[in-house]
């Protein structure tokens, strides 16, 4: 069976733009979050985000991507032009090589709401442009990126709620794995528009400590009271072993496990069953045991439900071995379809700087979490090997094992 | 709305909107082949003509407009 290495990354969230400003973020511990106003005017409970810049993209992109680019492509190109480049690779050597791209995406809320607009304001289809159903599709990202970075191998999106950028990276190991790919382009994109989130608002699962934005998401907190949600996208170029180091390319890891699962239950209610067998998955897939595993970066939303289900799992699977983990929520917020890509990417950074970055706002355990070795200062720590989890609406579940190359 | 106005605005949009270069706009260029505009792209241009001189172009009678000349003049009689 072959083996899969990660040659590039790329992020653009809110902790900054580029793999070097992010690091920095996760290092000191800076939160992301702030307060969207046009939520507040929009109806929302909570007009807390993780608050991304738009990229200006007049310049590096001609006029018809830019048209048919959604805001979450935009950010999508942001990353993966980073990574593309981090994995030393061009447009030059796409155009001549097969390369393939699975990524997470699952709305595109704003393209389709803007252009109901225009329609119901002309009566007139047309008049919603060109560019509207390029950007309205699921699979935008996928369409935009494969025809922007001239793409010829797999090429689809992921939709998997809040674990579709881990199932990207998750099918892109298979892929790889079996011959299928060289090279595969994984990530998850993330709008995060005032347009896209009000449903998920709706049903009351935001945090609604405005007061003070820093502190709303404390994943496996007693007081937490909700998530917040956040956007942006990440990249990883992954690329069968041989392959990579024939090409002389930076290899940062290898993707060693995937581990999924569906809980087959609630829509939105999660499952500590669940969970622990996409992780216990992902583990074997690795051949390795939960007692090998350095650090866990956790999918913990800081919602009451989901960090308690996890929390069991976690005690269950963990507790003997004291595994430090972490919630990179607590910083950037959920960043739900984008999370599985960018928690990889966070916890790569950590990886290759031999550090834990914090789970803010963990003041005080609950009943489920008091038992977890969670990590709520940075902390210096050598990590030959993670896991990070990803979950979702519909009971989806994955979980993915990363190794340093030594 | 004169027909100098009419050049002007079409131009305007041309270059700032469709991104087309300032040089290539001449009266006897070619819509598709001179100035690279293709169905796309149209579906905008026919979103700002509507918006900038208030009526829609019907494709039927666009069939004999070749040339960015001809184009001025289709609006320019539409407007007139």
């Amino acid at each position: 069976m072959k083996r899969v290495v990660i040659t590039g990354m790329g992020i653009y969230s809110c902790l900054g733009k580029n793999l070097e400003e992010v690091t920095k973020s996760l290092y000191a511990g800076k939160s992301g979050i702030g307060i969207d106003p046009m939520r507040l005017e929009y109806g929302y409970r909570s007009p807390l985000t993780g608050i991304v810049e738009r990229p200006a993209l007049k310049g590096l992109l001609d006029r018809r991507s830019r048209v048919c680019l959604a805001e979450e492509g935009e950010y999508a190109y942001m990353a993966t032009a980073e990574a593309i480049r981090n994995a030393g690779i061009d447009l030059d050597y796409l155009e001549k090589n097969e390369v393939g791209i699975f990524y997470g995406n699952d709305s595109s809320a704003k393209a389709v709401i803007e252009a109901h607009t225009t329609a119901m304001q002309y009566k007139d289809t047309q008049m919603m442009g060109s560019g509207a159903i390029f950007q309205s599709m699921n699979s935008t990202v996928t369409m935009n990126l494969s025809t922007i970075f001239k793409l010829r191998g797999v090429n689809m999106t992921i939709s998997a709620a809040c674990a579709s950028g881990s199932h990207a990276i998750g099918l892109g190991l298979m892929f790889i794995r079996n011959g299928l790919q060289d090279m595969v382009i994984c990530g998850g994109a993330q709008e995060t528009s005032y347009l896209s989130m009000g449903s998920f608002d709706g049903i009351g699962a935001f945090s609604v400590r405005v007061d003070d934005p820093t502190k709303a998401s404390r994943p496996f907190d007693r007081d937490r009271d909700g998530l917040v949600p956040g956007g942006g996208a990440a990249t990883v170029i992954l690329e069968e072993y041989e392959h990579a180091v024939k090409r002389g390319a930076p290899i940062l890891a290898e993707v060693a496990g995937y581990g999924f699962s569906s809980n087959g239950a609630n829509i939105s209610q999660p499952s500590d069953h669940g969970s622990a067998i996409a992780m216990e998955r992902a583990l074997a897939d690795a051949g390795v045991q939960a007692k090998d595993i350095d650090y866990i970066n956790a999918h913990a939303t800081s919602t009451l439900q989901g960090d308690a289900f996890e929390a069991m799992a976690l005690d269950h699977l963990f507790t003997p071995y004291h595994t430090p983990i972490s919630s990179t929520k607590s910083m950037t917020g959920h960043e739900c379809w984008m999370a599985g890509a960018s928690e990889i990417v966070y916890s790569n950074l950590m990886m290759q700087n031999s550090f834990i970055a914090p789970n803010l706002n963990f003041e005080n355990p609950d009943e489920y979490s008091k038992n977890l070795n969670i990590v709520n200062k940075t902390q210096e720590k050598n990590i030959d090997i993670y896991l990070s989890n990803s979950f979702g609406f519909g009971g989806t579940n994955s979980a993915l094992v990363i190794k340093k190359i030594k | 709305m004169q027909r100098e106005e009419v050049i002007k605005i079409v131009n305007n949009f041309l270059v700032e909107e469709i991104e087309i270069e300032e040089d290539l706009l001449k009266e006897d260029a070619l819509l598709k082949e001179g100035l690279h505009i293709d169905s796309l792209d149209f579906v905008d241009i026919v979103v700002i003509v509507e918006k900038n001189f208030g009526f829609k172009i019907k494709p039927e009678e666009m069939k004999d407009v070749k040339t960015l000349g001809q184009f001025y003049d289709y609006i320019a009689e539409k407007v007139k």
